[in-house]
């Protein structure tokens, strides 16, 4: 019993990526999971702990959320966010957004002050300047990493149509699709208070040279994000395979139906999954902490309130 | 057991004094798209082919809240979603506010087909589609005289609940604090009535697929995306099953209703009327919806904890039913 919090950067770590890239990523894991640790220990509740974590993410660019978002085709960002309380199962979703400064904030407004689950586009800007959130200029989101990222893509993508689905040899393919970095990434975190009420987060600037309008499994309940009274799950990585396989939800129904573990349950989601495209981290109102992947990597940190920690970007061993 | 399998609908939450042609009407395109959709397996189309056959005959007849006759967003325009699933490998297609495609099924399933992703939406969606060269039209088609009147209606409606001071609990959020199915979405049904669209089969060969589309909810906010485009919330098709959801959006969503039909057959081992029963009294608290479902034994359900959930279903051997009430 007692609280719980995980959080994650991604999956989908390329085994090349040098260390000046790795570590300020590294220093951010360390950084936001002490935030939330503090906020869990002051008697926070989880929906504002998860909110606060996922923030700090975004505004980290080193992260596929808020500044440091991955661009779309046209070199636009398009970021989206959900959250939800797992003890009400009140959530809120948005999508397409190109100047809030803070996607996750935004999802909590629609949840908290509109009738509604889901905001998106135009609409979801237009509520956002209604509700006076911080927005700024689009370009304040894109980072010269990220510039370069979408060139690659943009060329892998001449060789990329000759393959077909990745097959096990995930980090071969990882590299194919853009000079071993990857296409994958979100941030999440997801947590249960000492009250035992859940809650998770996810943020996300979506997929590399992305069509515009292309919605991934973040903002879809079920799909990257889920929180009920059992668990709580932020899940990462191909949004199309994690949306036909409601990943996040099935975490959930794993627990209540067959009676599986979080851990069992955290494990089979991710397995249901085409190899190289999945991760998720996952609480459970017990306290328990679960973060399996099928990728090279997944960076990301967890603590518990009996003391156990863990911060790591590869498979521990 | 066995055989191939239907089912569509209209929408769940009937106004009880819906008058009788109206009723008459609904029924008869209920009708015509049930045979639409016979005649199709009859000629062994693959499953995802009829429920997007039938969805598009749904989207074209102004009667219900899809493609023309949607509800309008709360600046009087038209904001379509829709999504397809195959069960097969359970593919998936969707699009939201889209505004100028005649039929936003059909281009759900280009993105399915078409294109790297799962769900488009809005501009990009728009853009999809001329790229696809699918018919588009004026937003104006899309739009009723009768829904600008309900729109009217439900901005009143909604002024005046604030001013009678019903109980708010619930009433800034989409669970109405009025406890009654004549309520849905914060509105008397009288006012708008969900009416979403929906199509679920299963094939000769076993394979089961599903489609919903809509308008969305009247009066929404610009932006505002419902169940229907959601994979797992308003549409759902695996190797078991086949769901299209209809109802309160929020709740739907909250629920995931349409995946919850498929994981208790898969988890529980619950058979599908069972599965869709237990999902129904279970999982949507405060919330009211309807769906439909096909198995791949060629079973059809549905279940709605409405008032009315216009409805048809047929089986291979026969069987044919199309009703509004319990």
């Amino acid at each position: 019993m007692g609280w719980a919090i995980a959080l994650h950067g991604g999956a989908g770590v390329p085994l090349a990526l040098p260390p000046e890239r790795l570590l300020p990523r590294e220093e951010a894991l360390h950084h936001c999971l002490h935030l939330g640790v503090q906020a869990l220990k002051a008697g926070n509740s989880a929906l504002d702990v998860v909110e606060l974590v996922v923030r700090e993410l975004e505004n980290n660019p080193h992260y596929n959320a808020g500044k440091g978002s991955v661009l779309t085709s046209e070199g636009t960002v398009e970021m989206e966010a959900c959250i939800m309380d797992g003890k009400t199962k009140k959530c809120g979703a948005v999508s397409g957004l190109k100047t809030v400064v803070n996607a996750i904030s935004l999802a909590r407004l629609v949840m908290e002050k509109t009738p509604h689950i889901y905001l998106a586009f135009d609409g979801a800007e237009a509520f956002a300047r209604e509700q006076g959130v911080e927005t700024v200029d689009s370009s304040h989101f894109i980072t010269a990493e990220n510039i370069e990222r979408l060139k690659q893509a943009k060329e892998a993508n001449r060789i990329q149509l000759d393959y077909t689905e990745p097959t096990a040899k995930a980090p071969k393919n990882e590299k194919l699709i853009g000079n071993g970095d990857s296409q994958l990434g979100t941030v999440g975190c997801v947590a249960v208070d000492s009250q035992g009420n859940l809650a998770t987060a996810t943020s996300t600037g979506g997929l590399v040279n992305k069509m515009v309008g292309r919605i991934g499994d973040t903002p879809i309940i079920g799909a990257g994000t889920y929180a009920n009274h059992l668990c709580a799950v932020s899940a990462t990585g191909k949004g199309e395979s994690m949306i036909r396989s409601t990943v996040a939800r099935d975490v959930a129904a794993l627990m209540e139906f067959k009676g599986l573990s979080l851990k069992e349950a955290a494990a089979y989601a991710v397995e249901g999954v085409p190899r190289g495209t999945a991760g998720l981290v996952a609480v459970s109102a017990t306290g328990e902490v679960t973060m399996p992947f099928n990728t090279v990597g997944m960076f990301r940190a967890c603590a518990t309130e009996d003391g156990h920690s863990e911060i790591a970007i590869w498979p521990s061993k | 057991m066995g055989g191939w399998a239907i089912a569509v609908h209209g929408g769940a939450g009937v106004d009880p004094n819906l008058p009788l042609e109206r009723q008459e009407e609904a029924k008869q395109l209920l009708t015509r798209c049930l045979n639409l959709g016979i005649s199709a397996l009859r000629s062994n189309l693959p499953a995802i082919d009829v429920v997007e056959l039938v969805v598009r005959e749904l989207e074209t007849d102004p009667i219900f809240n899809s493609g023309r006759g949607s509800a309008l967003t709360e600046q009087g325009t038209v904001e379509m979603e829709a999504s397809i699933m195959d069960g097969q490998k359970r593919r998936c297609g969707a699009v939201s506010g889209v505004t100028t495609v005649k039929n936003p099924i059909s281009l759900a399933r280009l993105v399915m087909d078409k294109s790297p992703h799962s769900y488009l939406a809005f501009s990009g969606a728009e853009e999809f589609a001329r790229q696809q060269g699918v018919e588009v039209v004026d937003n104006k088609y899309f739009i009723t005289k009768e829904n600008v009147g309900m729109l009217k209606l439900a901005k009143e409606a909604k002024t005046i609940l604030f001013d009678y001071r019903i109980p708010a609990v619930g009433l800034d959020t989409c669970s109405a604090g009025v406890d009654s199915p004549l309520v849905m979405n914060g509105l008397p049904i009288s006012v708008y009535a969900p009416e979403t669209v929906g199509c679920v089969v299963v094939d000769g060969q076993g394979h089961c697929a599903a489609a919903t589309s809509t308008g969305g909810l009247m009066n929404k906010m610009m932006g505002r995306i419902g169940d229907s485009p959601l994979i797992g919330a308003g549409t759902y098709a695996g190797d078991l099953c086949g769901v299209s959801c209809t109802g309160e959006g929020e709740a739907i969503i909250r629920g995931t209703l349409a995946r919850e039909v498929a994981a208790v057959m898969e988890y529980k081992g619950l058979g599908l009327q069972e599965a869709v029963d237990f999902v129904i009294k279970e999982r949507l608290d405060e919330g009211y919806a309807g769906l439909i479902a096909v198995s791949r034994n060629g079973e059809v359900a549905y279940g709605f904890n409405t008032t009315g959930m216009f409805r048809g279903c047929a089986t291979e051997d026969g069987f044919m039913e199309v009703g509004i009430w319990e």
